[in-house]
């Protein structure tokens, strides 16, 4: 019998936290339209962990090293290759990992429905997500996750605090901050200022490649992973003239009031 | 055809941001907005240009627009509607993708165009592609980027005010704070003029190096994410991929390099201005005007011959 079997334990005394990381083109790449218009050149190109996963892994992690959580489990969804990402994840502090195949890219709507089959598997207390994959730059998956599951949601949290069974997030809006408090279990979503994530040390790097890492079908959770937005094309946006240098703050001005006629 | 606004608000204002959503959403059709808190902001929106009716989402589990309670609301909504549309901020990708969610519909956020009924263009990888999407859903759910879109008139409308009853949906989060820069200065998304700062700034007490030129041309003060990071300014201030997406008649960097990121975020500017010292720093692609020079000799010269 399992330790999550006993009845006597509840969720905030084992509680598990479920990182979904997503391969990406690498951050310091600049991305390029493919010539024939259907999406952006990724074959040949290097790929990374989306940073925000970066950072909710980090944070994951720290939770489980102060003592709020006993294991962390990531999971990616999409490719084989995503199993580089999900060695990443493993190198850095992750327990296990999970790759769900399925086509490149799928939507977070798809995305969300497959956590949630996992999350009804895993029971964890927690999933922190990124707040962002930076090469769909949806935003949505952590919110379409926490909706379909019915529990709270913290959305670009800059700070996580877990405590009694609730989970204290300060999240980043418009104006400024804001704190709310959600019960568990809840989602969490990072923004980039919530911590600095770790390098993955060598010998972690080692370590990482005996950790388990299961490998699921997407079609085998019965989730249907067909888009539902139609790519028409993509195409590179309207390039900016670099302009001119100017000898001094004089010339600047002459320029802004009688060229630019902005001032 | 009816369109659904969630028209956010702060300190009971209605947000500038929300007013472009009004404008996006004229283009799909009949315009309802859906306001959250007192009678005061439900009887702004009413006056709003092009809206049609409002809908006053009165009671208190609402004020805070707390995602959990109001997407439950919008999706009880959705059905007489076939676009439900919010501006890109942060209220609106906190809310509008978990009500996604409960429709079973694929969000489509940061909207720039709209093609048509079901066809957008939205920016991905930071800006540096555009997609043209079509959606199969039956209803469409979108943000739409600020700068894109004109603000509607806030004056002008005269719609009937309805007050809907709250929904139920599971107690699960609370409102605990919230911490509002009191700034005097203009909004960011909405300033005709913006003035940022980089790592270049140097320090929290340096960076007020740029007020007196804020102050000059009447501009909002933004940043890039190293100045934030380093805590010259508090992240609200932050252009970028991550940040708000500006498009001002007049954008001056000061001090950034111009990173990809924080190119996404301001590129769409009438016209840029880039004070680095470093010649090669790439900001001074994308500008129109370029000075290499020390920022903090250039600053206070600038200030001195934009008074004369
Ligand atoms: C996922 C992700 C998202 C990101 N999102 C954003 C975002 O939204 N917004 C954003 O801005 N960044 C973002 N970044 C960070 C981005 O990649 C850069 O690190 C950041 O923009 C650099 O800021 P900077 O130009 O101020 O600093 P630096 O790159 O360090 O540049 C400082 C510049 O100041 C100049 N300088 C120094 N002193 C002076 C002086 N006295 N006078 C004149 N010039 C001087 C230097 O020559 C240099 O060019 C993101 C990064 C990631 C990974
Ligand atoms: N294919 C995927 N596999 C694993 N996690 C994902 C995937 N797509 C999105 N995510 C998670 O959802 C977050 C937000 O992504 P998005 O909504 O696409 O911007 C990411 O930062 C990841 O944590």
């Amino acid at each position: 019998m399992g330790l999550l079997d006993s009845p006597a334990l509840q969720v905030k005394d084992v509680m598990k936290i479920l990182v979904p990381v997503k391969r990406v083109v690498d951050y310091n790449i600049k991305p390029r339209v493919k010539a024939d218009g259907s999406g952006v050149e990724t074959t040949g190109v290097k790929m990374s962990m989306n940073p925000f996963d970066e950072i909710a892994v980090e944070e994951a992690v720290r939770l489980r090293e102060k003592g709020a959580a006993t294991e962390v489990v990531a999971v990616s969804i999409g490719v084989q290759q995503a199993q580089d990402t999900l060695r990443t994840a493993l190198a850095m502090g992750v327990d296990r990992a999970i790759l769900v195949l399925s086509g490149e890219s799928p939507e977070p709507l798809a995305v969300a429905k497959v956590l949630r089959k996992l999350v009804e598997k895993e029971e964890p207390g927690l999933v922190i997500l990124g707040k962002q994959a930076i090469d769909d730059d949806m935003n949505a998956t952590g919110q379409m996750l926490a909706g379909l599951l019915g529990w709270g949601q913290g959305t670009f949290a800059s700070k996580v605090e877990v405590a009694d069974g609730r989970v204290l997030v300060s999240r980043e809006i418009d104006g400024g901050a804001e704190d709310v408090s959600l019960s568990l279990p809840a989602i969490i979503t990072a923004d980039l200022r919530l911590n600095e994530p770790r390098y993955a040390s060598l010998p972690n790097i080692m370590k990482a490649k005996k950790k388990p890492l299961e490998t699921l079908q997407a079609a085998d959770l019965g989730v249907d992973m067909a888009p539902r937005l139609t790519i028409v094309s993509v195409a590179e946006p309207a390039s900016r003239q670099a302009g001119e240098k100017l000898g001094s703050v004089a010339e600047l001005v002459e320029k802004l009031r009688n060229e630019a006629k902005v001032i | 055809m009816t369109a659904l606004v969630l028209l956010d608000h702060e300190s009971g204002q209605i947000r500038k941001a929300a007013l472009s959503a009004v404008t996006a959403a004229a283009r799909l059709g009949d315009v309802h907005v859906l306001v959250t808190g007192d009678a005061s902001v439900a009887q702004a929106a009413a006056a709003v240009a092009g809206v049609s009716k409002v809908l006053h989402a009165a009671d208190a589990r609402y004020t805070h627009e707390l995602a959990e309670p109001l997407a439950a609301l919008i999706a009880s909504l959705a059905p007489a509607y076939d676009h439900i549309v919010a501006s890109a901020g942060a209220a609106g990708k906190n809310v509008l993708p978990r009500a996604a969610a409960l429709l079973d519909v694929q969000p489509i956020p940061d909207v720039i165009a709209i093609e048509s009924a079901d066809t957008f263009v939205r920016p991905i990888y930071a800006g540096n592609a555009l997609a043209t999407v079509r959606s199969s859903d039956a209803k469409k759910v979108l943000t739409v980027r600020s700068a894109a879109f004109d603000a509607a008139p806030a004056e002008g409308g005269s719609a009937a005010i309805e007050t809907v009853a709250p929904v139920d949906s599971a107690d699960v989060s609370r409102f605990e704070a919230v911490r509002l820069s009191d700034s005097e200065r203009p909004d960011l998304e909405s300033a005709r003029v913006v003035v940022s700062g980089g790592r270049g700034m140097q320090s929290e007490e340096k960076f007020h190096a740029l007020d007196p030129l804020a102050d000059t041309l009447g501009a909002a003060v933004g940043a890039s994410r190293a100045a934030v990071d380093a805590g010259f300014v508090p992240n609200e201030y932050q252009v970028g991929q991550t940040g708000k997406i500006v498009a001002p008649e007049l954008y001056m960097a000061f001090g950034i390099s111009g990173a990809i990121q924080h190119l996404a975020g301001m590129k769409d500017s009438r016209v840029i201005v880039a004070v680095n010292k470093d010649p090669e720093a790439p900001i001074f692609q994308v500008a129109d005007y370029g000075l290499v020079g020390d920022l903090f000799e250039v600053v206070p010269q600038l200030v001195d011959a934009l008074k004369k």
